[in-house]
């Protein structure tokens, strides 16, 4: 299973993407991150390039919601939407279920636990992934 | 019996003792309060005298709603400012770049030119109020508008007290606003800090952040030495410009946090005092013992808090207070309870700033200068912890010195790796976390949905990007033009930057203007992305 953990946006605040890129790579998947400050178009290309099955966006600056569509966007007009999009950070309450509506798959708000994160993307591998 | 480890890895012991303060001479090590190496803070009576200064980080949306809560804030007692600024103005892009889209007056206020820093000061006296800028990769543009609007308000120069924070090295390993690469990075720093010496003496031109490299993960002794490692460096950029260090080094400031284990907290700080003491005074031969002294803001970070039970967080904000009141703070910040949600409301910062109220006025911790001096288990601390901040200098130093390891990423690969093992500590419940991983409750995961929360205004972007249009419409593009063409001719050489650079503020260029023009000469930076 292959997994891109992407900064979207301005926003600098990695220590959750990279916590959680190092959780999915002990968990003996291959991990790819993006570094900071990626545009939604970036992001679509290099989840596409590298034939993830997951790409979870990290946004702490409260611009979830556009820039999460953004990429949503992106990968359906490329004919990629199997590939699914999670997404963590500051998400307040009342966003996680819009997030849900337009296509993400899973939403991990603050202080959801590192275990579950890690689940979480094995149930959004692919099928017929090498596993 | 448990094992207990101190956030920075070393055992803690049950009990301390007489036999554990071994190797410590009082007057060399600990001394008195406002004396050399200022173990017990910087002041003779520290609060008897002067009480911390009280400074809530806020910023959002327009100026004009920023302004606002400015005044509502000081009408409840607060005595300073701590502003925050958007990311597109963290990063040098206007309003109505592409870029910007849904970031416009976020995560704290837009600024696109003068005008915004007139508006966002409008009946603040900056000759009587002291202000933080928390802005670094921006730091000489955006100080440049303060000291003008201080300008036109007519406040003489040495009045103005400001702290642009203003340390770009932090913001590679941390907080992730950098724009051009390292070296020309580093030459902005140093060319606020000269300028402001040289017109600004009671400004504090640089801020060393220890704060948000903790917050992206680091322990409590790296925090410590990353700082002190990137104060060193910042005083051999000045050094090699020719200044004396007695003539910037009074003026060097500390972000640092105070949230964990309190004792340790304490000690933290009562053993970095010391270590930045003697480099000054040893090291860089300061003589004036106003360079000896590591002043601090102590505040706390988000990364204390909990999402699960947020009314939790105002007791650990708390604590923190507690800390930071122990630890000598000289100025003081507290996230607030809402902060893992969305940035404050209004209710939640007037809470943190009675927290610190309450902390100075009730609790007593502000009646004697540091009052945990001569624990047998505080003085131990104090000595752990200075051992483990000298042994991460030591890696530092194997790292190439701090800049090196800035531009090799090591320091953020680092860091990334402490967050990830202080993860797992708590997932195994090693670091206990109440109702996240012990106490648990059977609260319904909805309750903690039942806080009021501050909501954004979508029409922030329209409002700011109709003035900027406005302004842009209004100024003189002639002169506009022709300081940017000043400060892109001078970026080329090794002129101080900040006399273009005021011009050309004066002038209303925007901010994305005298960003593009920099990056024209210095490129941006370009990340050493490692896991």
């Amino acid at each position: 299973m292959r997994v891109l953990i992407a900064k979207p946006g301005l926003d600098g605040h990695d220590r959750g993407a990279k916590v959680v890129a190092h959780a999915l790579r002990d968990a003996g998947i291959e991990v790819i991150y993006s570094g900071l400050k990626r545009t939604p178009e970036e992001i679509v290309q290099e989840a596409i390039q590298e034939d993830v099955d997951v790409v979870g966006l990290s946004i702490l600056s409260g611009a979830h919601m556009l820039l999460a569509r953004r990429v949503l966007d992106g990968l359906r007009a490329q004919d990629a939407a199997d590939i699914a999009v999670v997404v963590g950070g500051t998400i307040p309450p009342r966003d996680v279920e819009s997030l849900k509506r337009l296509g993400v798959q899973d939403v991990f708000p603050m202080g959801t636990p590192l275990p579950e994160i890690v689940k979480a993307f094995r149930r959004a591998e692919r099928p017929g992934g090498e596993g | 019996m448990k094992e207990l480890r101190a956030h920075a890895g070393f055992p803690i012991a049950p009990a301390y003792g007489p036999e554990d303060l071994a190797g410590v001479d009082f007057e060399r090590d600990i001394g008195r309060p406002g004396e050399y190496p200022f173990t017990r803070g910087i002041h003779k009576h520290m609060y008897r005298e002067r009480l911390w200064t009280m400074r809530q980080y806020i910023g959002f949306g327009t100026p004009e709603e920023t302004n606002a809560r400015f005044k509502y804030l000081m009408a409840h007692g607060q005595d300073a400012l701590n502003v925050a600024f958007d990311l597109p103005t963290q990063l040098g892009l206007d309003s109505d770049d592409a870029k910007a889209e849904g970031e416009v007056g976020r995560v704290g206020m837009a600024v696109d030119t003068l005008a915004d820093m007139e508006a966002a000061f409008d009946g603040i006296p900056l000759d009587r109020v002291s202000v933080s800028l928390t802005i670094n990769g921006m730091a000489a543009p955006i100080t440049a508008m303060y000291y003008a609007v201080a300008e036109k308000q007519g406040a003489a120069p040495e009045r103005v007290v400001t702290t642009p924070q203003n340390d770009i090295l932090k913001e590679f390993i941390a907080r992730g606003t950098w724009i051009y690469p390292v070296d020309p990075s580093l030459r902005l720093v140093a060319d606020l800090i000269e300028f402001s010496a040289r017109h600004y003496p009671r400004s504090n031109p640089v801020s060393v952040c220890g704060y948000h490299i903790r917050e992206a993960g680091c322990t409590t002794a790296q925090e410590m030495a990353y700082g002190l490692a990137i104060a060193a460096a910042y005083v051999e950029l000045m050094l090699a410009r020719g200044m004396a260090v007695d003539d910037f080094a009074p003026r060097i400031s500390f972000n640092f946090t105070a949230w964990g284990k309190i004792f340790e907290e304490v000690a933290k700080f009562r053993a970095g005092r010391r270590l930045y003491a003697r480099m000054l005074r040893e090291r860089f031969q300061a003589s004036n013992p106003r360079s000896w002294m590591f002043r601090s803001l102590i505040g706390g970070g988000g990364s204390a808090f909990a999402v699960q039970e947020p009314e939790n967080n105002i007791v650990r904000g708390a604590y923190i207070a507690l800390a930071g009141a122990l630890a000598g703070a000289q100025t003081m910040a507290l996230p607030t309870y809402d902060e893992a949600y969305t940035i404050p409301s209004p209710k939640a910062q007037l809470i943190a700033l009675r927290t610190m109220q309450i902390c100075a006025e009730e609790s007593g911790a502000a009646d004697t200068a540091d009052p945990l001096a001569g624990s047998y288990y505080v003085e131990a601390l104090t000595t752990a912890m200075e051992k483990q901040i000298l042994d991460e200098l030591a890696r530092v130093e194997r790292m190439g010195g701090i800049v090196e390891a800035v531009k090799s990423g090591a320091v953020q690969a680092e860091v990334a790796r402490q967050a990830y093992l202080f993860e797992q500590r708590i997932v195994s419940g090693e670091i206990p976390k109440v109702a996240v991983n012990c106490h648990v409750g059977d609260r319904p995961a909805e309750a903690d949905r039942d806080v009021e929360l501050y909501s954004f205004d979508p029409s922030t972007t329209e409002a700011q990007v109709a003035k900027l249009a406005r302004i842009r419409a209004e100024r003189d593009d002639g002169v506009a033009r022709a300081a940017l063409d000043r400060l892109a001719d001078e970026a080329r050489g090794s002129a101080n930057l900040m006399y273009p650079i005021m011009e050309a503020v004066k002038a209303y260029a925007t901010l994305g203007e005298m960003a593009h023009a920099m990056k024209r000469v210095f490129g941006e930076h370009q990340e050493a992305v490692r896991l």
